[in-house]
This record gives structure tokens, sequence and C-alpha cells, in this order.
């Protein structure tokens, strides 16, 4: 049997739609992996509290508010703290093309763009951490 | 994966207090063999017999909810909490959407309180089947009170019963007379039952409707009588009742040394689940067992084999004193 991934998926801040969320959580879900769904309104703390006792092989974050720059660096550098620097961060969202490149420098190891399929999401996942 | 693999390495952290380490232990039990074997060997002996409350009843009763409100409470009064939620795996993908977490998020922000949220991968109780393991792991990392919530799936909810000291039944006015809970066994197994929703104006009848049925039930005098509570965990009203409750029906056990008695039967069975699993594997792969299972199937197959005579040639080859 195939190593079960742990993903933990969360909506960090304060803008208050997690749809997109939700889909993705769902399919990861119909992909056979084991999803933590942690709802809305996530500080950076809680979701990297979360993850490492959920001890997921990596945390999903969908940003809509446009505070990717100071969240996604803040949950890492929080894993890290916690001795979980193992733990992967990935995100999707509405983040700008002249900041993947920027985020990816920050330890962000893989940035989906608006409307991306979710089974590119779930190739992607199968290839890192199967 | 990479990171910290090495069992010994994990436990030595554990020991220091390490929440990382701590829940990378329980992936490894969750996998089961050897590592799982190891990590209990070292784990069991730092045990302090932490109290388990189980908490079960319908989806979407509420539990995640009610369990989130009585933590907090219990935080009040210095105790170090482990919960344990439980969630279905999908029998068709084999994933799983643990979704308990959403409820309970505030308790993120209290490093004394450890969330785990585990998928019921191949069990049907309601639980995982490493459910006492990852309650061992987390009493020995220092939680004197360990919570379970199940599945709730409304099958069979009993394999609670034996892991827990107190099960807490939750049942909503929407799950209607009590019949359904009396089909499910859930009034077989409850020390308190607490109808939540409380907030809805059926809640009052429907907490009588239990009350009666347990009258029904005829408890002999002298045994622990189940109390029915009301709580609205959304409001939060309730809440202390069902903490009292908790707090008398332990107390109960303790006085009539029925909490050592409780420990002794839920240690013994589940020796006995781990032989039982343990030797099934082992007789399935055996090479004896196989080879007449092969060789004979085919008369089974045929009709000139009742399969109970093939289970007599196969038993006959285990001898048991
Ligand atoms: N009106 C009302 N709604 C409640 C109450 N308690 C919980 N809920 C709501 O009921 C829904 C389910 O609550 P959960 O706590 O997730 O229930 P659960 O039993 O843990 O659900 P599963 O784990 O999915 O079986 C949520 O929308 C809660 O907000 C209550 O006392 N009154
Ligand atoms: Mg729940």
């Amino acid at each position: 049997m195939a190593k079960k991934i742990r993903v933990l998926v969360a909506k960090p801040g304060l803008d208050g739609h997690d749809r997109g969320a939700k889909v993705v959580a769902n399919a990861l879900r119909d992909a056979g992996m084991e999803v933590i769904y942690t709802g809305l309104h996530q500080t950076p703390e809680m979701i990297a509290e979360a993850a490492v006792q959920e001890d997921v092989d990596v945390v999903g974050l969908s940003i809509l508010s446009g505070a990717h720059l100071t969240m996604f660096p803040r949950i890492i550098e929080l894993l890290k703290k916690q001795e979980a620097e193992h733990i992967k961060v990935f995100g999707g969202g509405i983040i700008p093309a002249e900041d993947v490149e920027k985020l990816e420098s920050m330890g962000v190891a893989k940035v989906f763009g608006p409307g991306t399929d979710t089974r590119d999401i779930i190739k992607y996942l199968k290839q890192e951490f199967e | 994966m990479g990171g910290m693999r090495d069992i010994g390495a994990l436990l030595e952290r554990f020991g220091e207090g390490k929440t990382a380490a701590a829940a990378r232990l329980i992936t490894i039990l969750e996998e089961g063999g050897d590592g799982a074997e190891r990590v209990m060997d070292t784990i069991f002996a730092r045990t302090s017999g932490a109290y388990r409350i189980g908490f079960t009843g319908p989806p979407g009763a509420g539990k995640s909810t009610l369990v989130y409100r009585l933590a907090k409470l219990f935080r009040q009064k210095e105790h170090e909490i482990g919960i344990i939620a439980v969630d279905p795996t999908s029998p068709f993908s084999g994933g799983a959407l643990l979704g308990d977490r959403i409820r309970m998020q505030k308790l993120s922000e209290d490093p004394k309180i450890f969330v785990r949220s585990l998928a019921s991968r191949g069990s049907l109780g309601g639980i995982s089947n490493c459910t006492d393991e990852v309650a061992d792991l987390l009493d020995a990392f220092g939680k004197d009170l360990i919570i379970i919530e199940t599945v709730g799936v409304g099958q069979s909810e009993l394999e609670i019963a034996e892991k827990s000291h107190t099960v807490v039944v939750i049942l909503v006015p929407e799950s209607g007379d009590g019949i359904q809970a009396m089909k499910a066994g859930l009034m077989e197994i409850g020390d308190i039952f607490v109808m939540n929703k409380a907030d809805h104006p059926d809640a009052v009848l429907a907490a009588r409707e239990i009350e009666n049925s347990l009258r029904l039930k005829d408890i002999p005098e002298g045994n622990w009588q189940p109390p029915v509570l009301l709580t609205s965990a959304l409001e939060e009203t309730g809440m202390e009742d069902v903490i009292r409750e908790i707090e008398n029906h332990r107390r109960w056990l303790e006085e009539r040394d029925l909490f050592e008695e409780k420990r002794r039967l839920i240690l013994r069975s589940r020796v006995r689940d781990a032989f039982m699993d343990k030797l099934e594997r082992k007789l399935w792969h055996d090479s004896s067992i196989t080879r007449i299972l092969e060789s004979r199937i085919g008369e089974v197959y045929d009709g000139r084999l009742s399969p109970y005579r093939m289970v007599e040639e196969l038993e006959r080859l285990v001898t048991v004193e």
C-alpha cells in the first residue's frame, strides 16, 4: 500500500469565503489523501500548530487577501521553530506572477495560480510526497 | 518525507516534550508494524493512567463543538488535554476529509492541548484501530485527560465503550424518538446522555423520551444511573452540567474500585485484539495452511466439500493445548 499523504488545507486571513479551499480539500480526499480541513480565519500560529500536531506532509494555503508575502514566510518560520521544517508549504489563490519567484525563494514549495485544475495539484502532491 | 525518521531520536525528543516528535510518533503508530511496536515498548511504561472520555453520537450532533467547549473548561481546572478526533475514511478512494478541527480552531492557541485527527482507515468500529495506542502516547506525553470523538456513523459505536472510562452519548432532537439511539446500541454504552441543540424547541421532549427508554431498561439499583442532560454547544449552555456528571461518574468508578477494574478490562481486550491480529496474519501466511487451501479449494468450488469441512481440516493443523 502506498503511503497516505496527509495535507492540511487552511484559509488564513480575514476574507470570508473558502469555496476554493473546500473544492481542493474534496478533490484531494477523492484522490486518496487524508485532508485536515481547518476552516476560515486562521492565524499563522494556529495553522503551524495544527500542522505540527497533525504531522502532515504538506500545508496548502488558499490566499485571496494579498497577504501572501507575510503569511507564507511566517508559517514557514513557525514550523522551523517547532522543529518541523520537514513540513512543506504550498499555496494558491490570487498571487501576482511577479511574487511567485519571491515566494519560492522564501521556501514555499509550490505556487498555483488562480483557476488551477485540481488534477495538477494532485499530480504535484503525489509526485512529491508519496 | 525525510525529517526525523529515526525512532530512537524521536523518542528522545518526545521525552523533552517536543510536539513535533509526539506527532511524528503518532504517525508511526498509525502505520503499525515493527515501528509501532517499538514505540509502544518505550511509551507504555511512561503512561500514568490518564482518564479517557469517549464522545459518540450521530453525525452532526455537535460532538466536536461540545468537545471544544468542554476542553476549554477542563483547562481552567488545570487538566492537560489530548483530543483524538476520528472521521471516516472513504471506502472508495481511501482518502478522508478530517473536519473536526474546524470546530476546535481556537484550541490550537493553547500548547497544553494536543488535538490529533485520525482517519478510521480499515476499522469498522467508529474509531481508528490505533486509538488506544495514540491515547497511550498522549498520556505518556503528559496529558491526564484524553478525549476521543468517534466517527458517529451510528453502526457499531460499541468499541468506544471498551476504550473509555466514561462514555458520553450526544443526541439531538432531530435524531428522533430515541428509537434510532436504541437501534444503534447507544443506550447500552452511554454513561451520560446529552441532548444537544437544546436551543431547538423539541429538545426537552426528546430528552424526556431518552429518559423514558432508560427507565425501561430497568437498571438495577446500585448501578450507575445515566443522567440525561440538555446542552446547547452553540450557545454554550449546560456545559457545567456535563463536566459535573463526568466528574461524578469518575468518582463513582473510583469509589468502587471499578476504575482499576475497567483499566484491567481495557488492557485485556487490547492484548486479545493484538494477539488475534498477529495470529491471523501468521496463520493466513502459513505455508502448510496455504498449501492445503490451494490444493482443495477446487473441491469446495465443485460442491464436493463444504466450506465448513474445509475449515475443519485447516483447523486440525493448528494445535493449542
Ligand atoms: N443550533 C445548534 N447547532 C449546533 C449546536 N452544536 C453544534 N451545532 C452545529 O451543528 C453542526 C455540526 O456540529 P459538529 O460539532 O461539527 O458536529 P459533530 O457531531 O462533531 O459532527 P461530525 O464530526 O461530522 O459527526 C455545526 O454547524 C454546529 O455549529 C447546538 O447546540 N445548537
Ligand atoms: Mg465532529
